[in-house]
């Protein structure tokens, strides 16, 4: 089975992260990683298109600054990647970057699985995951935290789903797009050949003239980011001749102020 | 042009949490001049739509087709989308949670409309809208704004406050069909098991979280416990014997640092931080957590924050409106001791 997975880079989860003087996010020379949540998806990718015998291929949308997480992906044993890169789309607006996924879904034309991670980091949002589906008219199975049973001759998926209300078993008919949750897999780190594989790997560039496709017009726009107010916090330490002391004066402040 | 709101409901009951949006859509219409109607879809949505007249619905659009009685995306979607083509509303809301988010992106999918996700602020400029919601994991904050006819936007919760119940508000039903039938819904899922009944994290007024020091239990590790690591068994016990009875005394959810979830102390549904939760309780305890900057970003909304750890040089100290330096083992119970005797119970 032809399984397919989507990454791109973020700053390290460690990082401190700003607005500069020019209003864009910085994260000074921390390095950037593969967005965390696609570590989980490119690992499950890899194991199920093991297993059954197909090949994974890994897609990143936007500027060469993903090729980082795209080499990173091979580097752990994703077979193949490819870049989507059309300045005149802004791929921020989730119905163009759905809109440029879809069209290379098609041009690949034999993908049957499509997985995710939860969301990304940076811009915190899994809108496009599901908008993906809904273009594709593939069935979404979302919050994914294990793949029961993947047939690719039947053409069958069945999952664990866990959501706020509990945890359930969903089946369902390929083609089907997957999102994953943490602790679906243990991902794997890239290893010596990994690692001179993705040095050595080049990466295909699509436009969207190379899919065949016109990149929508952003619904939505920017306007601009903003540094959160600072947390002003004068911390007081509670003081006490003891741990229950403690605890009883911290008690009273907390009645206080009224959060009880 | 008025703003529709859709009312998650399982198993018969609203979400509370999509009284919070009704609340930010009403504020909406009432500054475009229009209504808000409720889109309540599935088991009891007659009575589900009456209660949202009692939280601001003038209107309220329901399905109560039996092969829609159960949440199913697709044909969910396909609902939404239909009422959005009929009725061109200027927005569409929801709270973000799971299934809040896949269906309006899906919708708007359908209709070709922006999407504004997670949502904690929301005004009209000029009858253009404008939302803020955080980005990095809060780490910066982004505002946004949509130019197509209808704006479809989930709403973080409890970043809007739900409006005092009316119970005498009456609101006007229109009920809507559709040809769906059993054998078009593609997912077959069996019921729920392992129901969560712990207060969930995203809802939760009042947060008890733990981190890697709950591995300094003083507890004697049984003998029985074969190869397993002491450490795990000490911090599991502490999450049970320690903090669950603070958790309980505040009827608050319990949390835990990518830390503790990492090293096996507890299970993922629990973390909090850029990996985790993201969550904005009036009360945050935090419990042995350092606080890596990764977590602070999953918790700094939160209104109170408590740190309670050893090490007086924590970088949460720095965050926390009230530190207590000290072994969580023996505050932790003098606490829930403390306010089990104020609170009564």
């Amino acid at each position: 089975m032809h399984v397919l997975s989507f990454t791109r880079s973020t700053p390290d989860t460690a990082a401190k992260v700003w607005v500069d003087e020019a209003g864009e996010v910085a994260w000074g020379d921390v390095a950037s990683v593969v967005n965390p949540w696609d570590e989980y998806a490119l690992e499950e990718s890899i194991v199920q298109a093991t297993k059954s015998a197909g090949e994974a291929t890994v897609i990143a949308i936007g500027p060469a600054i993903h090729d980082d997480a795209l080499k990173h992906s091979i580097a752990m044993g994703i077979t193949n990647a490819l870049r989507i890169d059309e300045p005149k789309a802004d791929i921020r607006d989730s119905l163009v970057w759905s809109a440029l996924a879809a069209g290379a879904i098609k041009k690949l034309g034999n993908v049957e699985l499509i997985i995710f991670g939860k969301e990304s980091v940076d811009v915190a949002t899994d809108q496009h995951t599901y908008q993906l589906a809904r273009r594709l008219g593939w069935t979404m199975l979302s919050f994914v935290s294990d793949i029961i049973a993947l047939d690719a001759v039947a053409g069958t998926i069945r999952v664990e789903q866990t959501l706020e209300q509990g945890k359930r078993v969903l089946s369902a008919r390929l083609p089907s797009v997957v999102s994953v949750l943490k602790g679906i897999n243990e991902p794997r780190y890239p290893n010596f050949l990994g690692i001179r594989k993705a040095a050595k790997a080049q990466i295909p560039v699509w436009s969207a003239a190379d899919m065949g496709v016109e990149a929508p017009v952003a619904a939505t726009s920017i306007l601009a980011y903003h540094n959160p107010a600072p947390r002003v916090v004068a911390t007081e330490i509670i003081t006490g001749k003891d741990a229950a002391e403690k605890a009883a004066n911290l008690a009273e402040r907390l009645f206080e102020e009224k959060v009880l | 042009m008025s703003v529709f709101v859709w009312i998650e409901s399982y198993a018969g009951r609203a979400n509370p949490a999509s009284w919070e949006a009704l609340a930010a859509g009403k504020s909406l219409a009432d500054k475009l001049g229009s209504d808000v109607a409720a889109l309540v879809f599935g088991e009891n949505a007659r009575a589900i739509a009456a209660e949202a007249g009692g939280f601001g619905a003038e209107n309220a659009f329901i399905c109560e087709d039996e092969a829609l009685s159960e949440y199913q995306l697709e044909a969910y979607t396909q609902l939404m989308t239909d009422l959005v083509k009929a009725h061109q509303p200027a927005f569409v809301l929801a709270v973000g949670s799971n299934r809040g988010r896949e269906l309006l992106a899906s919708s708007a999918v359908d209709t070709e409309s922006g999407l504004i996700a997670e949502a904690t602020e929301l005004r009209l400029d000029r009858g253009k809208i404008i939302a803020t919601r955080p980005a990095y994991a809060g780490k910066v904050a982004m505002e946004m704004t949509s130019n197509t006819a209808t704006t479809f936007i989930t709403v973080r919760g409890r970043a809007f406050q739900a409006a005092a119940k009316d119970s005498h508000a009456s609101v006007s039903i229109t009920e809507v069909q559709t040809d769906w039938t059993m054998q078009d819904i593609a997912v077959e899922a069996e019921p729920f098991r392992d129901a969560v009944h712990d207060v969930n994290l995203t809802d939760a007024a009042i947060i008890v979280s733990g981190g890697r020091g709950l591995a300094n239990n003083p507890k004697k590790v049984p003998s029985d416990i074969g190869a397993a690591d002491p450490n795990v068994w000490k911090a599991k016990d502490g999450f049970k014997h320690t903090l669950r009875p603070l958790a309980a005394v505040l009827g608050a959810a319990v949390g835990a640092s990518r830390a503790a979830v990492d090293a096996g102390y507890i299970a993922y549904e629990h973390q909090v931080g850029q990996t985790g939760k993201i969550v904005n309780p009036d009360l945050y305890i935090a419990c042995g957590i350092s606080g890596a900057i990764q977590h602070q970003a999953g918790m700094r909304g939160s209104k109170i924050i408590v740190a309670i750890n050893k090490d007086a040089a924590a970088p949460i100290f720095k965050l926390a409106h009230y530190g207590v330096v000290g072994d969580l083992y023996e505050v932790v119970p003098a606490l829930s001791a403390a306010l089990r005797r104020k609170l009564g119970s």
